[in-house]
Protein backbone atom coordinates (compact mmCIF):
# COMPACT_ATOMS: atom_id res chain seq x y z
CA UNK A 1 0.00 0.00 0.00
CA UNK A 2 1.09 3.54 -0.61
CA UNK A 3 0.79 6.65 1.53
CA UNK A 4 -1.73 9.32 0.53
CA UNK A 5 0.32 12.51 0.31
CA UNK A 6 -2.29 15.14 -0.61
CA UNK A 7 -4.68 16.61 1.96
CA UNK A 8 -7.86 16.03 -0.08
CA UNK A 9 -10.60 14.80 2.26
CA UNK A 10 -12.80 13.37 -0.46
CA UNK A 11 -10.81 12.66 -3.62
CA UNK A 12 -13.17 11.49 -6.35
CA UNK A 13 -11.31 8.23 -6.73
CA UNK A 14 -11.23 7.36 -3.02
CA UNK A 15 -11.90 3.66 -2.55
CA UNK A 16 -13.77 1.62 -0.02
CA UNK A 17 -13.01 -1.99 0.77
CA UNK A 18 -16.10 -3.66 2.15
CA UNK A 19 -15.48 -6.65 4.39
CA UNK A 20 -18.81 -8.20 5.28
CA UNK A 21 -19.80 -10.32 8.25
CA UNK A 22 -19.05 -13.50 6.31
CA UNK A 23 -15.53 -12.44 5.53
CA UNK A 24 -16.24 -11.57 1.91
CA UNK A 25 -14.35 -8.73 0.30
CA UNK A 26 -15.72 -6.22 -2.22
CA UNK A 27 -14.05 -3.21 -3.77
CA UNK A 28 -16.21 -0.11 -3.93
CA UNK A 29 -15.98 3.62 -4.51
CA UNK A 30 -16.10 5.48 -1.22
CA UNK A 31 -18.61 8.02 -2.51
CA UNK A 32 -21.00 5.05 -2.76
CA UNK A 33 -20.64 4.35 0.98
CA UNK A 34 -24.38 4.86 1.47
CA UNK A 35 -25.05 1.88 -0.83
CA UNK A 36 -23.32 -0.38 1.68
CA UNK A 37 -25.38 0.81 4.63
CA UNK A 38 -28.88 -0.44 5.41
CA UNK A 39 -32.11 1.42 6.07
CA UNK A 40 -32.42 1.59 9.85
CA UNK A 41 -28.67 1.71 10.46
CA UNK A 42 -27.55 4.28 13.01
CA UNK A 43 -24.31 5.88 11.84
CA UNK A 44 -22.29 7.47 14.63
CA UNK A 45 -19.41 9.86 13.91
CA UNK A 46 -16.93 11.72 16.09
CA UNK A 47 -17.61 15.46 15.72
CA UNK A 48 -14.38 16.59 17.39
CA UNK A 49 -12.63 19.36 15.50
CA UNK A 50 -8.86 19.10 15.47
CA UNK A 51 -6.63 21.32 17.55
CA UNK A 52 -3.53 22.83 16.00
CA UNK A 53 -1.67 20.75 18.57
CA UNK A 54 1.88 21.17 17.28
CA UNK A 55 3.61 24.06 19.02
CA UNK A 56 7.11 25.12 18.03
CA UNK A 57 9.29 26.93 20.47
CA UNK A 58 12.24 26.90 22.80
CA UNK A 59 13.26 24.99 25.91
CA UNK A 60 14.23 27.99 28.02
CA UNK A 61 16.93 26.42 30.26
CA UNK A 62 19.02 25.33 27.24
CA UNK A 63 17.72 27.58 24.49
CA UNK A 64 17.20 24.47 22.36
CA UNK A 65 14.54 24.41 19.66
CA UNK A 66 11.68 22.01 20.42
CA UNK A 67 8.34 20.93 19.02
CA UNK A 68 5.66 20.17 21.57
CA UNK A 69 2.78 17.98 20.42
CA UNK A 70 -0.17 18.18 22.75
CA UNK A 71 -1.37 14.62 23.20
CA UNK A 72 -3.94 14.26 25.96
CA UNK A 73 -5.98 16.12 28.52
CA UNK A 74 -8.13 15.28 31.47
CA UNK A 75 -11.55 16.43 30.26
CA UNK A 76 -13.31 18.18 27.40
CA UNK A 77 -14.35 21.16 29.53
CA UNK A 78 -13.71 24.44 27.67
CA UNK A 79 -11.97 25.90 30.72
CA UNK A 80 -9.82 22.81 31.39
CA UNK A 81 -6.98 23.77 29.05
CA UNK A 82 -4.13 24.49 31.43
CA UNK A 83 -2.66 21.02 31.71
CA UNK A 84 -1.82 18.65 28.85
CA UNK A 85 0.24 15.54 28.41
CA UNK A 86 2.59 16.22 25.52
CA UNK A 87 5.21 14.57 23.33
CA UNK A 88 8.32 16.69 22.86
CA UNK A 89 10.70 16.51 19.91
CA UNK A 90 14.04 18.23 19.45
CA UNK A 91 14.71 20.53 16.50
CA UNK A 92 13.38 20.02 12.99
CA UNK A 93 9.83 19.69 11.80
CA UNK A 94 7.33 17.30 10.27
CA UNK A 95 9.42 16.86 7.12
CA UNK A 96 11.69 14.57 9.14
CA UNK A 97 10.05 11.21 9.90
CA UNK A 98 9.17 11.08 13.60
CA UNK A 99 11.42 8.06 14.17
CA UNK A 100 14.38 10.16 13.01
CA UNK A 101 13.55 13.23 15.08
CA UNK A 102 16.13 14.05 17.75
CA UNK A 103 15.23 13.84 21.42
CA UNK A 104 14.53 17.14 23.15
CA UNK A 105 17.12 18.33 25.66
CA UNK A 106 16.72 16.42 28.95
CA UNK A 107 13.47 17.72 30.42
CA UNK A 108 12.80 18.18 34.12
CA UNK A 109 9.88 19.39 36.18
CA UNK A 110 10.05 23.15 36.47
CA UNK A 111 11.57 23.74 33.01
CA UNK A 112 10.03 26.73 31.23
CA UNK A 113 8.93 26.39 27.62
CA UNK A 114 8.46 29.36 25.27
CA UNK A 115 5.95 28.43 22.59
CA UNK A 116 5.22 31.47 20.45
CA UNK A 117 2.84 33.63 22.47
CA UNK A 118 2.34 30.77 24.93
CA UNK A 119 4.35 30.13 28.09
CA UNK A 120 4.34 26.76 29.81
CA UNK A 121 6.16 24.84 32.49
CA UNK A 122 6.98 21.14 32.60
CA UNK A 123 5.20 19.73 35.65
CA UNK A 124 6.16 16.07 35.26
CA UNK A 125 8.20 13.73 33.09
CA UNK A 126 6.31 10.49 32.55
CA UNK A 127 8.99 7.82 32.40
CA UNK A 128 10.20 8.70 28.89
CA UNK A 129 12.44 11.59 27.73
CA UNK A 130 9.75 12.70 25.23
CA UNK A 131 6.63 12.36 27.39
CA UNK A 132 5.78 15.16 29.80
CA UNK A 133 2.93 16.99 31.45
CA UNK A 134 2.96 20.72 30.83
CA UNK A 135 0.92 23.55 32.33
CA UNK A 136 0.26 26.75 30.38
CA UNK A 137 0.39 30.17 31.96
CA UNK A 138 -2.63 32.43 31.66
CA UNK A 139 -6.40 32.29 31.61
CA UNK A 140 -8.22 29.72 29.44
CA UNK A 141 -9.16 32.32 26.80
CA UNK A 142 -5.51 33.38 26.53
CA UNK A 143 -4.47 29.74 26.07
CA UNK A 144 -7.15 29.21 23.41
CA UNK A 145 -5.94 32.31 21.58
CA UNK A 146 -2.30 31.25 21.79
CA UNK A 147 -3.06 27.77 20.45
CA UNK A 148 -5.32 29.19 17.71
CA UNK A 149 -2.69 31.65 16.52
CA UNK A 150 0.53 29.72 17.01
CA UNK A 151 -0.41 26.05 16.74
CA UNK A 152 -0.23 23.98 13.55
CA UNK A 153 -1.96 20.69 12.89
CA UNK A 154 0.21 17.71 13.87
CA UNK A 155 1.47 16.11 10.70
CA UNK A 156 3.85 13.47 9.45
CA UNK A 157 6.51 13.26 6.79
CA UNK A 158 4.29 11.48 4.25
CA UNK A 159 2.33 14.72 3.81
CA UNK A 160 4.63 17.17 2.05
CA UNK A 161 2.91 20.54 2.33
CA UNK A 162 1.99 22.10 5.68
CA UNK A 163 -1.57 21.30 6.71
CA UNK A 164 -4.07 24.04 7.49
CA UNK A 165 -6.95 23.68 9.94
CA UNK A 166 -9.44 23.44 7.08
CA UNK A 167 -7.54 20.41 5.81
CA UNK A 168 -8.03 18.54 9.06
CA UNK A 169 -11.49 19.58 10.26
CA UNK A 170 -14.16 17.15 9.09
CA UNK A 171 -17.41 18.50 7.64
CA UNK A 172 -19.18 17.75 10.93
CA UNK A 173 -16.39 19.16 13.15
CA UNK A 174 -17.61 20.91 16.29
CA UNK A 175 -15.74 21.16 19.62
CA UNK A 176 -11.97 21.45 18.95
CA UNK A 177 -10.75 18.69 21.22
CA UNK A 178 -8.99 16.16 18.96
CA UNK A 179 -5.19 16.13 18.78
CA UNK A 180 -5.24 14.50 15.37
CA UNK A 181 -8.20 14.41 13.00
CA UNK A 182 -10.84 11.72 13.44
CA UNK A 183 -10.09 11.10 9.79
CA UNK A 184 -12.59 8.34 9.07
CA UNK A 185 -15.04 11.24 9.12
CA UNK A 186 -13.42 12.68 5.99
CA UNK A 187 -15.71 10.25 4.13
CA UNK A 188 -18.72 12.30 5.24
CA UNK A 189 -19.97 15.51 3.74
CA UNK A 190 -23.40 17.15 3.83
CA UNK A 191 -24.38 15.43 0.59
CA UNK A 192 -23.65 12.02 2.12
CA UNK A 193 -25.62 12.94 5.25
CA UNK A 194 -28.57 14.01 3.08
CA UNK A 195 -28.38 10.76 1.10
CA UNK A 196 -28.36 8.78 4.34
CA UNK A 197 -31.44 10.60 5.55
CA UNK A 198 -33.28 9.88 2.27
CA UNK A 199 -32.59 6.18 2.75
CA UNK A 200 -33.76 6.00 6.32
CA UNK A 201 -30.28 5.83 7.81
CA UNK A 202 -30.00 7.68 11.10
CA UNK A 203 -27.05 9.89 12.02
CA UNK A 204 -25.69 10.88 15.42
CA UNK A 205 -22.43 12.18 16.84
CA UNK A 206 -20.27 11.86 19.87
CA UNK A 207 -17.26 14.02 20.75
CA UNK A 208 -14.03 12.14 21.41
CA UNK A 209 -10.58 13.66 21.91
CA UNK A 210 -8.80 11.56 19.29
CA UNK A 211 -5.17 11.32 20.35
CA UNK A 212 -1.94 11.15 18.43
CA UNK A 213 -1.43 8.14 16.22
CA UNK A 214 2.33 7.77 16.30
CA UNK A 215 5.35 9.14 18.11
CA UNK A 216 8.06 7.41 16.11
CA UNK A 217 9.27 5.71 19.28
CA UNK A 218 8.36 2.05 19.81
CA UNK A 219 8.26 2.28 23.58
CA UNK A 220 5.94 5.27 23.46
CA UNK A 221 3.81 3.92 20.63
CA UNK A 222 3.20 0.83 22.76
CA UNK A 223 1.48 3.14 25.24
CA UNK A 224 -0.95 4.49 22.60
CA UNK A 225 -3.76 5.29 22.56
CA UNK A 226 -3.62 7.34 25.75
CA UNK A 227 -6.75 7.69 27.85
CA UNK A 228 -9.14 9.84 25.82
CA UNK A 229 -12.01 11.90 27.24
CA UNK A 230 -15.26 11.80 25.34
CA UNK A 231 -18.80 13.09 25.58
CA UNK A 232 -21.97 11.35 24.48
CA UNK A 233 -24.97 13.66 24.01
CA UNK A 234 -28.24 12.47 25.51
CA UNK A 235 -29.83 12.42 22.04
CA UNK A 236 -27.09 10.09 20.78
CA UNK A 237 -27.33 7.75 23.77
CA UNK A 238 -31.10 7.50 23.27
CA UNK A 239 -30.74 6.89 19.55
CA UNK A 240 -28.27 4.08 20.21
CA UNK A 241 -30.49 2.45 22.82
CA UNK A 242 -33.48 2.60 20.46
CA UNK A 243 -31.50 1.14 17.60
CA UNK A 244 -30.19 -1.70 19.75
CA UNK A 245 -33.65 -2.45 21.12
CA UNK A 246 -34.89 -2.76 17.54
CA UNK A 247 -31.87 -4.83 16.45
CA UNK A 248 -30.75 -2.16 14.03
CA UNK A 249 -27.03 -1.83 13.34
CA UNK A 250 -24.71 0.71 14.92
CA UNK A 251 -22.11 1.81 12.38
CA UNK A 252 -19.12 3.65 13.83
CA UNK A 253 -17.27 6.18 11.70
CA UNK A 254 -13.76 5.68 13.01
CA UNK A 255 -11.94 3.89 15.78
CA UNK A 256 -12.54 6.68 18.31
CA UNK A 257 -16.29 6.11 18.10
CA UNK A 258 -15.78 2.41 18.78
CA UNK A 259 -13.59 3.22 21.74
CA UNK A 260 -16.07 5.67 23.26
CA UNK A 261 -19.21 3.61 22.65
CA UNK A 262 -17.73 0.33 23.83
CA UNK A 263 -16.49 2.11 26.96
CA UNK A 264 -19.85 3.77 27.63
CA UNK A 265 -21.79 0.58 26.89
CA UNK A 266 -19.39 -1.95 28.39
CA UNK A 267 -20.88 -5.34 29.30
CA UNK A 268 -23.98 -4.66 27.28
CA UNK A 269 -25.45 -2.03 29.59
CA UNK A 270 -27.38 0.83 28.07
CA UNK A 271 -25.26 3.75 26.86
CA UNK A 272 -24.47 6.23 29.61
CA UNK A 273 -24.72 9.78 28.24
CA UNK A 274 -22.36 12.55 29.31
CA UNK A 275 -18.62 12.69 29.82
CA UNK A 276 -16.38 9.66 30.15
CA UNK A 277 -12.76 8.65 29.65
CA UNK A 278 -12.01 5.81 27.26
CA UNK A 279 -9.26 3.65 28.67
CA UNK A 280 -7.57 0.52 27.47
CA UNK A 281 -7.21 -0.90 24.00
CA UNK A 282 -9.71 -2.64 21.81
CA UNK A 283 -8.07 -5.79 20.52
CA UNK A 284 -9.05 -9.05 18.82
CA UNK A 285 -9.85 -10.32 22.34
CA UNK A 286 -12.42 -7.57 22.93
CA UNK A 287 -16.07 -8.60 22.83
CA UNK A 288 -17.99 -5.78 21.11
CA UNK A 289 -21.27 -4.91 22.80
CA UNK A 290 -22.41 -1.84 20.88
CA UNK A 291 -20.86 -1.41 17.46
CA UNK A 292 -21.79 -3.67 14.54
CA UNK A 293 -19.66 -2.19 11.77
CA UNK A 294 -16.87 0.32 11.39
CA UNK A 295 -15.74 2.68 8.65
CA UNK A 296 -12.05 3.29 9.09
CA UNK A 297 -8.95 4.35 7.22
CA UNK A 298 -6.50 1.91 5.72
CA UNK A 299 -4.02 1.13 8.48
CA UNK A 300 -0.72 -0.71 8.60
CA UNK A 301 -0.91 -4.00 10.52
CA UNK A 302 1.40 -2.68 13.27
CA UNK A 303 -0.92 0.12 14.42
CA UNK A 304 -3.42 0.20 17.27
CA UNK A 305 -6.11 1.13 14.72
CA UNK A 306 -5.48 -2.12 12.89
CA UNK A 307 -5.52 -4.04 16.14
CA UNK A 308 -8.95 -2.60 16.84
CA UNK A 309 -10.27 -4.00 13.56
CA UNK A 310 -9.42 -7.41 14.99
CA UNK A 311 -12.43 -7.05 17.27
CA UNK A 312 -14.63 -7.02 14.14
CA UNK A 313 -13.00 -9.67 11.97
CA UNK A 314 -10.58 -12.51 12.60
CA UNK A 315 -6.89 -12.25 11.80
CA UNK A 316 -7.05 -14.45 8.73
CA UNK A 317 -9.93 -12.45 7.24
CA UNK A 318 -8.09 -9.18 7.87
CA UNK A 319 -4.94 -10.59 6.33
CA UNK A 320 -6.83 -11.51 3.16
CA UNK A 321 -8.42 -8.06 3.07
CA UNK A 322 -4.94 -6.61 3.47
CA UNK A 323 -3.66 -8.63 0.55
CA UNK A 324 -6.58 -7.46 -1.55
CA UNK A 325 -5.82 -3.83 -0.69
CA UNK A 326 -2.12 -4.28 -1.36
CA UNK A 327 -2.82 -5.84 -4.73
CA UNK A 328 -5.20 -3.02 -5.63
CA UNK A 329 -2.87 -0.23 -4.44
CA UNK A 330 -5.04 1.21 -1.70
CA UNK A 331 -3.69 4.37 -0.09
CA UNK A 332 -2.96 4.49 3.62
CA UNK A 333 -2.96 7.21 6.26
CA UNK A 334 -5.45 9.89 7.16
CA UNK A 335 -6.16 11.13 3.64
CA UNK A 336 -6.11 7.64 2.13
CA UNK A 337 -8.80 5.12 1.23
CA UNK A 338 -11.28 3.50 3.61
CA UNK A 339 -12.56 0.17 4.79
CA UNK A 340 -16.03 -0.82 5.96
CA UNK A 341 -15.75 -3.81 8.25
CA UNK A 342 -18.89 -5.56 9.46
CA UNK A 343 -18.63 -7.52 12.66
CA UNK A 344 -18.13 -11.20 11.91
CA UNK A 345 -21.37 -13.10 12.26
CA UNK A 346 -21.42 -15.72 14.99
CA UNK A 347 -20.99 -19.11 13.38
CA UNK A 348 -24.60 -20.36 13.81
CA UNK A 349 -25.90 -17.26 12.02
CA UNK A 350 -23.78 -17.73 8.94
CA UNK A 351 -25.94 -19.08 6.16
CA UNK A 352 -22.90 -20.63 4.58
CA UNK A 353 -19.43 -21.61 5.71
CA UNK A 354 -16.72 -18.99 5.52
CA UNK A 355 -15.87 -18.83 1.87
CA UNK A 356 -12.39 -18.43 0.64
CA UNK A 357 -12.01 -15.29 -1.42
CA UNK A 358 -13.31 -15.59 -4.92
CA UNK A 359 -11.40 -14.03 -7.73
CA UNK A 360 -14.36 -11.89 -8.92
CA UNK A 361 -14.54 -10.36 -5.45
CA UNK A 362 -10.99 -9.14 -5.77
CA UNK A 363 -11.37 -7.42 -9.08
CA UNK A 364 -11.05 -3.64 -8.79
CA UNK B 1 -35.33 32.64 30.07
CA UNK B 2 -35.01 31.81 26.44
CA UNK B 3 -31.40 32.98 26.08
CA UNK B 4 -30.06 31.66 29.37
CA UNK B 5 -27.17 29.29 28.72
CA UNK B 6 -27.45 29.72 24.94
CA UNK B 7 -24.05 29.59 23.26
CA UNK B 8 -23.80 32.63 21.00
CA UNK B 9 -21.11 34.17 18.80
CA UNK B 10 -21.39 37.73 17.48
CA UNK B 11 -19.01 39.20 14.92
CA UNK B 12 -18.37 42.92 14.90
CA UNK B 13 -19.24 42.76 18.57
CA UNK B 14 -17.59 45.91 19.91
CA UNK B 15 -19.55 48.63 18.10
CA UNK B 16 -22.98 49.52 16.80
CA UNK B 17 -25.59 46.77 16.59
CA UNK B 18 -23.07 44.05 17.50
CA UNK B 19 -22.17 45.75 20.75
CA UNK B 20 -25.84 46.24 21.65
CA UNK B 21 -26.50 42.55 20.92
CA UNK B 22 -23.52 41.38 22.98
CA UNK B 23 -24.56 43.48 25.97
CA UNK B 24 -28.20 42.38 25.82
CA UNK B 25 -27.38 38.69 25.30
CA UNK B 26 -24.95 38.83 28.20
CA UNK B 27 -27.58 40.50 30.36
CA UNK B 28 -30.02 37.71 29.53
CA UNK B 29 -27.60 35.01 30.62
CA UNK B 30 -26.35 33.76 27.25
CA UNK B 31 -22.80 32.46 26.97
CA UNK B 32 -21.35 34.97 24.55
CA UNK B 33 -18.23 35.02 22.41
CA UNK B 34 -17.72 38.22 20.44
CA UNK B 35 -15.28 38.92 17.64
CA UNK B 36 -13.74 42.21 16.56
CA UNK B 37 -10.53 43.47 15.02
CA UNK B 38 -9.33 45.90 17.68
CA UNK B 39 -7.51 44.20 20.54
CA UNK B 40 -7.99 47.07 22.97
CA UNK B 41 -11.72 47.38 22.43
CA UNK B 42 -12.12 43.60 22.70
CA UNK B 43 -10.20 43.53 25.99
CA UNK B 44 -12.16 46.47 27.39
CA UNK B 45 -15.54 44.94 26.59
CA UNK B 46 -14.50 41.50 27.89
CA UNK B 47 -13.44 43.13 31.16
CA UNK B 48 -16.79 44.91 31.30
CA UNK B 49 -18.83 41.70 30.78
CA UNK B 50 -17.63 38.99 33.15
CA UNK B 51 -17.87 35.55 31.56
CA UNK B 52 -18.03 36.86 27.98
CA UNK B 53 -15.26 35.73 25.65
CA UNK B 54 -13.52 38.37 23.55
CA UNK B 55 -11.85 37.15 20.35
CA UNK B 56 -9.54 39.30 18.26
CA UNK B 57 -9.78 38.63 14.54
CA UNK B 58 -10.90 39.88 11.14
CA UNK B 59 -13.69 37.80 9.60
CA UNK B 60 -12.83 39.33 6.22
CA UNK B 61 -9.36 37.72 6.33
CA UNK B 62 -9.41 34.10 5.16
CA UNK B 63 -6.56 33.05 7.45
CA UNK B 64 -8.30 34.48 10.50
CA UNK B 65 -11.52 32.53 10.11
CA UNK B 66 -10.45 29.12 11.42
CA UNK B 67 -8.56 30.55 14.39
CA UNK B 68 -11.72 32.55 15.18
CA UNK B 69 -13.91 29.45 14.82
CA UNK B 70 -11.49 27.46 16.96
CA UNK B 71 -11.72 30.01 19.76
CA UNK B 72 -15.51 30.29 19.55
CA UNK B 73 -16.03 26.52 19.67
CA UNK B 74 -13.22 25.95 22.16
CA UNK B 75 -14.34 28.60 24.62
CA UNK B 76 -18.07 27.87 24.38
CA UNK B 77 -17.75 24.10 23.86
CA UNK B 78 -20.28 24.30 21.00
CA UNK B 79 -22.56 26.82 19.33
CA UNK B 80 -26.31 27.42 19.13
CA UNK B 81 -26.48 30.86 17.52
CA UNK B 82 -24.09 32.63 15.17
CA UNK B 83 -24.72 36.30 14.41
CA UNK B 84 -22.74 37.46 11.38
CA UNK B 85 -22.96 41.16 12.07
CA UNK B 86 -19.56 42.57 11.09
CA UNK B 87 -19.96 44.69 7.95
CA UNK B 88 -17.80 46.84 5.73
CA UNK B 89 -18.99 49.68 3.52
CA UNK B 90 -16.32 48.88 0.91
CA UNK B 91 -15.11 52.36 -0.10
CA UNK B 92 -14.32 54.68 2.80
CA UNK B 93 -17.43 56.72 2.04
CA UNK B 94 -20.44 56.48 -0.26
CA UNK B 95 -19.38 56.34 -3.86
CA UNK B 96 -20.92 55.73 -7.26
CA UNK B 97 -20.24 52.19 -8.42
CA UNK B 98 -18.35 53.54 -11.43
CA UNK B 99 -15.99 55.35 -9.06
CA UNK B 100 -15.58 52.34 -6.75
CA UNK B 101 -12.19 50.65 -6.90
CA UNK B 102 -12.24 46.88 -7.42
CA UNK B 103 -10.27 46.48 -4.19
CA UNK B 104 -12.95 48.42 -2.31
CA UNK B 105 -15.67 46.19 -3.72
CA UNK B 106 -13.60 43.14 -2.81
CA UNK B 107 -13.34 44.45 0.75
CA UNK B 108 -17.13 44.66 1.03
CA UNK B 109 -17.51 41.16 -0.40
CA UNK B 110 -14.84 39.75 1.93
CA UNK B 111 -16.43 41.19 5.05
CA UNK B 112 -20.12 40.97 4.17
CA UNK B 113 -20.32 37.79 2.10
CA UNK B 114 -17.23 35.55 2.12
CA UNK B 115 -16.51 36.06 5.83
CA UNK B 116 -20.00 34.97 6.92
CA UNK B 117 -19.84 32.05 4.44
CA UNK B 118 -16.47 30.87 5.74
CA UNK B 119 -17.31 31.25 9.41
CA UNK B 120 -20.68 29.53 8.99
CA UNK B 121 -19.03 26.63 7.18
CA UNK B 122 -16.38 26.30 9.90
CA UNK B 123 -18.96 26.11 12.72
CA UNK B 124 -21.68 24.24 10.82
CA UNK B 125 -20.79 20.89 12.41
CA UNK B 126 -21.29 22.42 15.86
CA UNK B 127 -24.58 24.04 14.84
CA UNK B 128 -25.93 20.79 13.39
CA UNK B 129 -24.92 18.94 16.59
CA UNK B 130 -26.79 21.54 18.61
CA UNK B 131 -29.88 21.01 16.44
CA UNK B 132 -29.68 17.22 16.92
CA UNK B 133 -29.47 17.75 20.67
CA UNK B 134 -32.69 19.78 20.60
CA UNK B 135 -31.00 23.06 21.52
CA UNK B 136 -31.82 24.66 18.18
CA UNK B 137 -29.35 26.15 15.74
CA UNK B 138 -29.61 29.48 14.02
CA UNK B 139 -27.44 31.72 11.88
CA UNK B 140 -28.37 35.39 11.65
CA UNK B 141 -26.82 37.22 8.73
CA UNK B 142 -27.49 40.87 9.42
CA UNK B 143 -28.90 42.43 6.29
CA UNK B 144 -29.96 45.90 5.20
CA UNK B 145 -32.66 47.55 3.10
CA UNK B 146 -29.78 48.18 0.70
CA UNK B 147 -29.89 44.42 0.02
CA UNK B 148 -33.30 44.87 -1.60
CA UNK B 149 -33.46 48.46 -2.85
CA UNK B 150 -30.94 49.86 -5.35
CA UNK B 151 -29.68 52.96 -3.54
CA UNK B 152 -27.24 54.98 -5.64
CA UNK B 153 -23.77 55.25 -4.05
CA UNK B 154 -24.35 52.18 -1.87
CA UNK B 155 -23.27 49.82 -4.65
CA UNK B 156 -20.51 47.74 -3.06
CA UNK B 157 -22.35 47.46 0.23
CA UNK B 158 -25.77 46.88 -1.33
CA UNK B 159 -24.55 44.23 -3.78
CA UNK B 160 -22.68 42.35 -1.04
CA UNK B 161 -25.69 42.48 1.30
CA UNK B 162 -28.02 41.33 -1.49
CA UNK B 163 -25.74 38.37 -2.08
CA UNK B 164 -25.64 37.64 1.66
CA UNK B 165 -29.43 37.69 1.78
CA UNK B 166 -29.64 35.20 -1.07
CA UNK B 167 -26.90 33.08 0.49
CA UNK B 168 -28.96 32.92 3.70
CA UNK B 169 -32.03 31.81 1.78
CA UNK B 170 -30.11 29.02 0.06
CA UNK B 171 -28.41 27.88 3.28
CA UNK B 172 -31.84 27.83 4.91
CA UNK B 173 -33.37 25.70 2.15
CA UNK B 174 -30.45 23.28 2.14
CA UNK B 175 -29.98 22.92 5.88
CA UNK B 176 -33.57 22.76 7.03
CA UNK B 177 -33.41 18.94 7.24
CA UNK B 178 -30.36 19.31 9.52
CA UNK B 179 -32.33 21.65 11.75
CA UNK B 180 -30.03 24.62 11.14
CA UNK B 181 -32.06 27.75 10.31
CA UNK B 182 -31.03 31.06 8.79
CA UNK B 183 -32.42 34.58 9.19
CA UNK B 184 -31.36 37.65 7.26
CA UNK B 185 -33.13 40.53 8.97
CA UNK B 186 -32.90 44.24 8.19
CA UNK B 187 -32.29 46.05 11.48
CA UNK B 188 -33.15 49.47 9.99
CA UNK B 189 -31.13 52.69 9.63
CA UNK B 190 -29.21 52.86 12.87
CA UNK B 191 -26.94 55.38 14.49
CA UNK B 192 -23.77 53.32 14.15
CA UNK B 193 -20.14 53.94 13.18
CA UNK B 194 -20.81 52.40 9.76
CA UNK B 195 -23.71 54.77 9.13
CA UNK B 196 -21.65 57.74 10.27
CA UNK B 197 -18.95 56.69 7.85
CA UNK B 198 -21.46 56.46 5.00
CA UNK B 199 -23.50 59.57 5.81
CA UNK B 200 -21.38 61.82 8.02
CA UNK B 201 -23.92 64.67 8.08
CA UNK B 202 -26.97 62.51 8.81
CA UNK B 203 -29.49 63.70 11.40
CA UNK B 204 -28.59 61.25 14.14
CA UNK B 205 -31.78 61.93 16.04
CA UNK B 206 -33.75 60.52 13.10
CA UNK B 207 -31.79 57.25 13.20
CA UNK B 208 -32.72 54.17 15.19
CA UNK B 209 -30.71 53.41 18.29
CA UNK B 210 -28.83 50.10 17.85
CA UNK B 211 -30.13 49.05 21.28
CA UNK B 212 -33.68 49.23 19.90
CA UNK B 213 -32.76 47.15 16.87
CA UNK B 214 -30.99 44.64 19.13
CA UNK B 215 -34.16 44.08 21.17
CA UNK B 216 -36.25 43.62 18.01
CA UNK B 217 -33.69 41.22 16.60
CA UNK B 218 -33.62 39.14 19.78
CA UNK B 219 -37.42 38.85 19.61
CA UNK B 220 -37.08 37.43 16.11
CA UNK B 221 -34.28 35.12 17.19
CA UNK B 222 -36.18 33.95 20.25
CA UNK B 223 -39.17 33.05 18.07
CA UNK B 224 -36.92 30.99 15.79
CA UNK B 225 -35.22 29.01 18.56
CA UNK B 226 -36.86 26.18 20.50
CA UNK B 227 -37.94 26.91 24.04
CA UNK B 228 -35.40 25.28 26.35
CA UNK B 229 -36.59 22.27 28.29
CA UNK B 230 -38.02 23.17 31.65
CA UNK B 231 -38.93 26.66 30.45
CA UNK B 232 -42.02 25.55 28.52
CA UNK B 233 -45.17 27.25 29.59
CA UNK B 234 -47.82 24.69 30.38
CA UNK B 235 -51.43 25.44 29.54
CA UNK B 236 -53.29 26.11 32.77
Amino acid sequence: MIAATEPAQRPRDARLLVLDGRGRVRHATRSDLVDYLHAGDLVVANDAATLPASLRGTHQPTGAAIEVRLASRRSLLPSDVTEFAAIVFGGGDFHTPTEKRPLPPPLAAGDRLLLGPLRAVVTAVLGHPRLVVIAFDGRPDEIWEGVARHGRPIQYAHMHAPLALWDVWTAVAGPPVAFEPPSAGFALDWQVLAAMRRRGIEFATITHAAGISSTGDDALDARLPFDEPYNIPVATALAIDHARAEHRRIVAIGTTVVRALEHAGANGRSIRPGPGIATGRITPATMLHVVDAIVSGVHEPTTSHYQLLGAFANGETLRLADEAMNAAGYRTHEFGDSVLVERALPVPLRKMPIESLRSEDLRT
Amino acid sequence: MRFKGMRVAVTGGTSGLGLALVRELHRRGARVAFVARGRERVARLAADLPGAHGIVGDVAAKDDVYPIALQILGELGGLDLLINNASDLGPDRLRLLADTECEEFERALAANLLGPFRLTKAVLGALAASAREGRGALVVNVSSDAAVTAYPEWGAYGASKAALRHLSAIWDAELQPEGVRFLSPDPGDMDTPLHAQAVPDADRAALKRPETSALELLDQIGAAMPVPEGAQRRPS
